[in-house]
């Protein structure tokens, strides 16, 4: 294993990613996302306080907007990681392309690594960016500031390149188009069971909680995106002085009142591993 | 072509033995018998399906074989460190088209071992080889396809590689590029490379090689010098006004009627035939038309890859019948 070799995969990695017009479109796209949001959580300040409500509840709402933006900006930085990273090996079969690079000295695992890193490092910047700039623009028109920012902004990378490792590892074995498509759909039964699992705590229903439970360990995104929620969210406090039900809330799919706990973020880490290493083990397989 | 009988007793650049590739049921290769010498240029010849693509992939450690063994460059099939001085143009070759032609260099460079101070001049050396210097800094996807080749030819040379792997080097290159590639073929063997071309372009192959093997079906039905393999020379002559022929061809052979005013003589070395016009000349006779009437590897190709096909049942050749055999009804 040559950290060398892996290391010029990821370079070009880097280099395909800035120089094709997708990952300058999704930029683009996310620019113009964070000045709809600022437009719209502007107006929606102005107007409330021109109503009179008070400055506690405006403060609360407009946390809701932002955790509702961030969900919108986790599914699209979550799509953009599957359709970026699926073609990564993918195509490569494809084209013919990767039989002229491993007829050099390369190793099919230094492959998969450098595209890995390659690919995590972009999409993490554009989970990360896209985050930072949703949140500093609701700052700028609300003085709103969550109370974690930077836990929020931490988990929706975390997410986006879990979600990035299993589109590269569909792609060792699957098209691109279905390796992603794959993806995305494992992603949405992942958020769906989470939603699931909160109402199964208020209904009661031990079976649905555990099926969610289970599902939220094998596929992680969606344990995740509740550190992404946590980190949003407005201090209790802020919600007990506001008189609000806070157990009511536990239904709530936008709801975390507490962070992922750190076992759950070991395992999302290991989870990574062991699907990157899934990926290079079918990739090793593969008839080329 | 240089003959190979008095070969030097050196490490064979590729040697295998009785390597198959099955997937699942389908066998893609049934049993490969090759010995490639260091320094030579072999062509690997079959139609298609027969296997040659199959076998590229296994002597490069692509796929691994379902039985059989072989070595390139004297280590096992795959080797990371002898794939540092294998140089390979796929068949199917395309590069990133978001790269220019000098990028896809470094790149290839830099996963070959070139190291970084020969890296530059290496680079320049081979842009100039394929005549692609001027286009150094232009896009891959914006290349025609025969640019596209000689790009690929590019990579594959780099760094003087002891072994060349060609998979169709020419199907993209028009007449001018075709002749292009047989003068970098034969520089690339003059600065020590073995070469191992896979072609469909026949005569190319004649031109260039000293030594062929032809696959079909999963196995090499045929190996060796091409002089060999091609057997004996029959000349063609045109020749008139020559009275006493017999005397004149006596020294030559035995001379056989042609048809239409040609006369054939076997046996003869490629050498003795200017002495034998020279003596048809001597003798009065007028000489028209030579033609060294030698079986090309086209004709021999097509002998060894059609026959087993004439038995298949679904070949709708004209029956042929047996004297006194029935009509066959209509």
């Amino acid at each position: 294993m040559s950290g060398r070799r892996a290391l010029v995969i990821a370079g070009l990695t880097l280099r395909e990613m800035v120089r094709r017009r997708v990952l300058w479109v999704l930029v683009a796209l996310v620019v113009a996302s964070v000045v709809l949001v600022g437009w719209g959580t502007e107006r929606l300040v102005t107007l409330a306080r021109e109503e009179g409500v008070e400055g506690l509840q405006v403060r609360i709402g407009v946390s809701q907007i932002l955790i509702l933006v961030a969900f919108m900006f986790s599914f699209v930085v979550a799509t953009s990681a599957a359709f970026l990273a699926a073609p990564a090996i993918a195509s490569d079969v494809e084209t013919g392309t990767v039989h002229a690079l491993l007829a050099r000295p390369l190793r099919r695992a230094e492959l998969v690594i450098g595209r890995w890193l390659g690919l995590s490092v972009v999409v993490g910047l554009y989970a990360a960016l896209s985050a930072l700039l949703a949140i500093g623009v609701v700052a700028l028109v609300s003085g709103h500031v969550p109370h974690e920012p930077m836990t929020a902004v931490g988990f929706l990378t975390a997410q986006a390149i879990a979600v990035l490792t299993l589109a590269l590892a569909f792609g060792t074995r699957l098209p691109a188009m279905a390796a992603g498509a794959i993806t995305v759909v494992v992603f949405g039964i992942g958020w769906f069971m989470g939603v699931l699992g909160n109402l199964a705590v208020v209904f009661e229903a031990p079976s649905v909680q555990q099926a969610a439970d289970t599902v939220r360990i094998l596929i992680p995104t969606d344990g995740l995106w509740r550190g992404v929620i946590y980190g949003l969210e407005p201090p209790i406090l802020l919600l007990l002085a506001a008189g609000r039900n806070v157990d009511a809330l536990a239904a709530n799919p936008f709801y975390a009142p507490t962070p992922p706990p750190v076992a759950f973020v070991a395992w999302s880490i290991v989870w990574i591993l062991l699907v990157l290493l899934a990926a290079i083990a079918l990739f090793r397989r593969r008839e080329l | 072509m240089a003959g190979t009988d008095n070969r030097p007793v050196t490490t064979p650049a590729i040697e295998t033995h009785g390597l198959r590739k099955a997937y699942g049921g389908t066998v893609a290769l049934e049993s490969l018998d090759l010995r490639v010498e260091a320094g030579e240029v072999f062509g690997f010849l079959g139609p298609n399906g027969a296997g040659k693509t199959t076998a590229v992939k296994l002597l490069l450690g692509l796929t691994r074989p379902t039985a059989g063994r072989g070595a390139v460059l004297g280590a096992p099939l795959g080797d990371l460190a002898a794939r540092a001085r294998i140089g390979y143009l796929p068949e199917l070759f395309r590069y990133q088209a978001w790269l220019t032609a000098r990028e896809v260099l470094e790149l290839h460079a830099s996963l070959a071992g070139v190291t970084r101070a020969r890296r530059r001049s290496e680079i320049d050396r081979v842009l100039e080889l394929v005549g692609l210097a001027e286009r150094a800094s232009g896009r891959t996807g914006g290349f025609s396809k025969g640019m596209q080749q000689r790009l690929g030819l590019a990579a594959a040379l780099l760094g003087d590689p002891a072994l060349v792997i060609l998979d169709e080097p020419t199907s993209a290159l028009d007449p001018v590029g075709r002749d292009d590639v047989r003068a970098i073929i034969r520089e690339a063997q003059a600065r020590g490379s073995t070469v191992l071309l896979n072609s469909h372009l026949l005569g190319e192959v004649e031109r260039l090689c000293d030594r062929v093997a032809i696959v079909n079906r999963g196995r090499v039905v045929a190996a060796g010098p091409l002089s060999g393999l091609l057997g004996e020379t029959a000349v063609r002559l045109r020749v008139t006004d020559l009275a006493r022929a017999g005397d004149t061809f006596a020294a030559f052979g035995v001379p056989e009627d042609g048809g239409d005013g040609w006369v054939v003589v076997r046996g003869l070395s490629d050498d003795a035939v200017p002495a034998l016009v020279a003596a048809i000349v001597t003798a009065g006779g007028q000489v028209h038309a030579v033609d060294p009437g030698r079986r090309s590897l086209e004709d021999l190709f097509l002998d060894l890859v059609r026959e087993p096909v004439l038995r298949e049942p679904l070949v709708r050749e004209p029956p042929v019948r047996e004297p006194g055999a029935q009509e066959p009804e209509v």
